[in-house]
């Protein structure tokens, strides 16, 4: 179970435009990498991260191995009622992670 | 005589190791993005159309300490209405293992086309962040970063 960090102003105005911050725990292994004899450790990335505003997407990332270890992301939306924010990050080794938050806007 | 031959060896040895160390430095390089392949991954974003400079801010720091970690950030100049839109943002490096670093996808309801991350560096390099619109143009930017340590080419203890 990764550990994810979301950021989202509870109360807002309508048509606030809001930032919202995401953090997600994650080894990000590029598969570039070797252990110490010599064998090449295999990639174990978050491959896509969608962000929902009552069910209708908002926001779409494709993550590379360049992305550090416990990815951050942020990015805007537009506040339009209140309701909630989804969360989805996948990635390799059947890696599934979802997260949410409550949004008020007045 | 002799002493001179002796450092002459000496000299000679030292210079040998050193090739050999640096033959081994680069051997051991996994395959790196070049700037060629860097654009090459640019063309496969945009296609046929011509990338324009400008509209597009890259805020990373100029010179880095560690690689691991590089704070960025990306901003479009764009009103971000139904009609006129940010699409997607792409960031592009010219050095590390792979060319693409992230690949956003927003919409007119972003109201501000600004995305932020943390990423690699392998090496003193490039970055480049190209910005599709609703129009189908491509706009972009570029910023050059050094970097103390580098990420990614250190292996495990």
């Amino acid at each position: 179970m990764a550990r994810a960090l979301i950021n989202v102003p509870q109360k807002v105005k309508s048509g606030q435009v809001i930032e919202i911050k995401t953090l997600i725990s994650h080894i990000m292994e590029t598969g570039f990498r070797h252990d110490n004899v010599g064998k090449p450790i295999p990639r174990n990335i978050i491959t896509t991260f969608v962000a929902r505003y009552n069910g209708e997407e908002i926001f779409r990332a494709d993550l590379f191995p360049a992305i550090a270890a416990n990815p951050f992301l942020s990015f805007h939306t537009v506040a339009t009622e209140s309701g909630t924010i989804e969360f989805e990050w996948t990635g390799d080794n059947g890696f599934h992670e979802t997260g949410s938050a409550k949004i008020t806007v007045e | 005589m002799e002493k001179h031959i002796m450092g002459a060896t000496r000299r000679d040895m030292l210079l040998a190791g050193m090739a050999g160390l640096g033959a081994a430095l680069i051997k051991i390089e996994p395959a790196a993005a070049t700037p060629e392949s860097m654009k090459k991954a640019i063309r496969q974003v945009v296609g046929e159309a011509t990338v324009r400079t400008g509209r597009v801010t890259i805020d990373v720091p100029t010179l880095v300490e560690n690689g691991n970690t590089v704070a960025l950030a990306i901003e479009v100049e764009s009103p971000m209405t139904k009609e006129n839109y940010v699409k997607a943002i792409h960031v592009f490096n010219e050095k590390n293992p792979l060319p693409n670093v992230i690949s956003a996808h927003l919409g007119p309801r972003a109201g501000r086309a600004r995305i932020s991350t943390r990423f690699r560096l392998a090496d003193t390099q490039t970055i480049v962040a190209v910005a599709e619109l609703s129009d189908g143009s491509f706009w972009s930017a570029s910023a050059d970063v050094i970097v103390t340590l580098a990420a990614c080419l250190e292996s495990l203890d």
